[in-house]
């Protein structure tokens, strides 16, 4: 038995070791976006917001790097066990989602809270068969459990006490994932040698599909442009 | 106990009754044009309380309007089982007890669904109850506005002039199509609206700059790139925008069919015929109607406008059915009653010359 487990463990080490392919870049975004609402908050909002807030669909850096893309491997990867580990956790604080765009694993339990001391209403809206839609109060800052079983790219998260708060989440059957940063940026790690489809799914701009291959220890870069075509184009 | 057509007191009622249910149809026009018709997951709780006990303190946010919902549908739901009790034991047509119980029955019905909607939403099952809760709204308005019109003393044998006539019993089915058309077209409204699509075509008189709008995939994609919504609202897809360009084609409809009757009914009616006088602000209510539609794309639906619009459709609606209901007074009272004394028509003559 003994011996099994530590064949098993220099197994999984050696595996590891082996997959230390690393694919990374820079998501731009060209083209003028449509400027974004501004948020007029309830009274009870604007007591623990103190900010002008406005709708985050195109977050766009100085030098166009567009933020909130979820970065995946479509095709290529094989399902892996969910991690124990529980996932990103999506807060809502001043009356706004945070993260706006996080990922999860296939089976990966997350923790949905509430920092606010106010009632906000968790209601995700999954449409993949086996992914179960939920709709629960949470009265006082508090975190709920959620977790879906199926992989669906993107689910939306509302909050119908205070409309203009949602949020997303990409749910995966793998670990290899990522959401770009502020910047654009984005990493996928401990990636196997092999060939794969990245997906790079934009909730505006669209969804677009790149070839990579990689071998052990690569590392290397997917950039992509997305673009903002002015209506009519 | 006395029984006897002759209710003053239980026609103001009913008449009180129709303005809660506006009201209500009103008010959920406003619950799901805020998009917070899920802002209390649980029923008849709310958020694990009585609904009558929730305290003030907690209806923040879209729970004010979804709980308020509820609460003003309690009411109206306590007024119609009162006007159900007093037609029962005042009334003495036995018909016309009958449909205040129907009444009950129907606003049972009715809070039960607004209750599944709720319950069944993270089923999947949240549009089509929705859409379903929405007009049968319409439908209950058209009921209770219905006994208020069949407890007034005009309807109550005090019509003066009764007569039954072929151009009028033709005007009759005129005002019956034209309200089927009205109700195909809330039934379009209460689509668009509980697909939580927002505004699938934001541009008018055109749409997206043409005169019907391209559905294919690519275009839907960029459509739908442009649109920054405030409250998460579903992408757009094609059947979304026909539904919105079926919505305004029928408006177009429905306003050429409601001028028709006003037409016709100024040609067949006598003057001074309460189906000249409703017509004609029938086609009032429909051009205002109009404009609110257009005015709901303008502002981007917001609020105010589009609840005018909702409650409006609403009245647009019942006019249309008790232009029905007045119009088969006259043609079918006569051959219930021998004593009819003076034609609502103009003399044969004049029909024949008009």
């Amino acid at each position: 038995m003994k011996t099994t487990l530590t064949v098993l463990t220099i197994a999984a080490l050696a595996g590891s070791a082996a997959s230390a392919a690393e694919i990374s870049g820079k998501i731009k975004l060209t083209g003028t976006p449509p400027p974004e609402r501004p948020i007029v908050l309830d009274v009870a909002c604007g007591k623990v917001q103190p900010n002008q807030i406005a709708t985050r669909h195109y977050v766009v850096s100085p030098d166009k790097g567009l933020a909130n893309v979820f970065v995946y491997v479509k095709e290529g990867a094989k399902a892996a066990p969910a991690p124990a580990d529980k996932g990103t956790m999506l807060d809502q604080i001043g009356c706004q989602y945070t993260p706006y765009v996080i990922g999860v694993q296939a089976g990966q339990h997350f923790d949905v809270k509430n920092s606010d001391p106010l009632l906000h209403n968790v209601h995700s809206l999954p449409k993949v068969a086996g992914n179960k839609e939920r709709n629960i109060g949470q009265p006082v800052p508090m975190k709920s459990d959620f977790v879906f079983d199926k992989q669906e790219v993107l689910i939306q998260f509302k909050c119908e006490v205070h409309p203009w708060m949602f949020a997303y989440v990409g749910v995966v059957e793998h670990p290899y994932f990522a959401v770009t940063d502020k910047d654009g940026s984005y990493k996928i790690s401990g990636l196997p040698a092999g060939d794969y489809t990245l997906e790079f799914v934009h909730l505006k701009a669209g969804r677009q599909t790149q070839k990579i291959t990689v071998g052990a220890d690569d590392k290397k870069t997917a950039d992509l442009t997305f673009e903002a075509k002015a209506p009519g184009q | 106990m006395t029984r006897s057509t002759d209710n003053v007191w239980l026609h103001r009622y009913a008449c009180l009754l129709a303005v809660a249910t506006l009201f209500l149809v009103t008010l959920g026009g406003v619950v799901t044009t805020k998009g917070v018709g899920m802002a209390v997951p649980d029923w008849p709780t709310t958020y694990g309380e009585n609904m009558f006990l929730f305290p003030p303190s907690k209806w923040i946010g879209g729970i004010f309007y979804e709980h308020s919902h509820r609460l003003v549908a309690s009411l109206v739901g306590m007024l119609t089982m009162v006007l159900a009790g007093w037609v029962w034991l005042k009334e003495s047509r036995a018909w016309l007890r009958w449909l205040g119980l129907i009444a009950f029955f129907g606003v049972v019905f009715q809070g039960v669904l607004g209750g599944m909607r709720v319950v069944f939403d993270t089923h999947g099952w949240g549009t089509e109850l929705g859409i379903f809760h929405a007009v049968f709204a319409q439908l209950f308005f058209l009921l209770v506005c219905s006994i208020a019109l069949f407890t007034s003393r005009w309807w109550n044998g005090r019509v003066e002039k009764i007569a039954d006539s072929m151009p009028l019993a033709g005007l009759r089915k005129f005002f019956i199509a034209t309200t089927l058309l009205i109700l195909a077209q809330l039934v379009l409204g209460a689509t668009m609206r509980h697909q939580h699509a927002g505004l699938a075509v934001p541009d008018f008189p055109l749409a997206y700059g043409k005169l019907w709008p391209a559905t294919d995939a690519a275009s839907v994609e960029l459509y739908n790139a442009h649109r920054l919504e405030a409250a998460g609202e579903s992408p757009i897809t094609a059947p979304h925008i026909i539904v919105h360009m079926l919505h305004r084609l029928t408006a177009l409809a429905v306003l050429f069919a409601v001028i028709s009757c006003a037409w016709l009914a100024r040609r067949n009616a006598a003057p001074g015929s309460p189906l000249i006088k409703f017509s004609t602000l029938w086609v009032g209510i429909v051009l205002i109607q109009l404009v609110l539609g257009i005015l709901t794309i303008w502002s981007q639906r917001k609020v105010d406008v589009t609840t005018a619009h909702v409650a409006l459709g609403a009245v647009t609606f019942m006019l249309g059915w008790l232009l029905v209901l007045v119009s088969s007074r006259f043609v079918t009272a006569p051959r219930r009653l021998a004593s009819a004394v003076e034609s609502p028509l103009r003399p044969a003559a004049q029909l024949e010359h008009a």
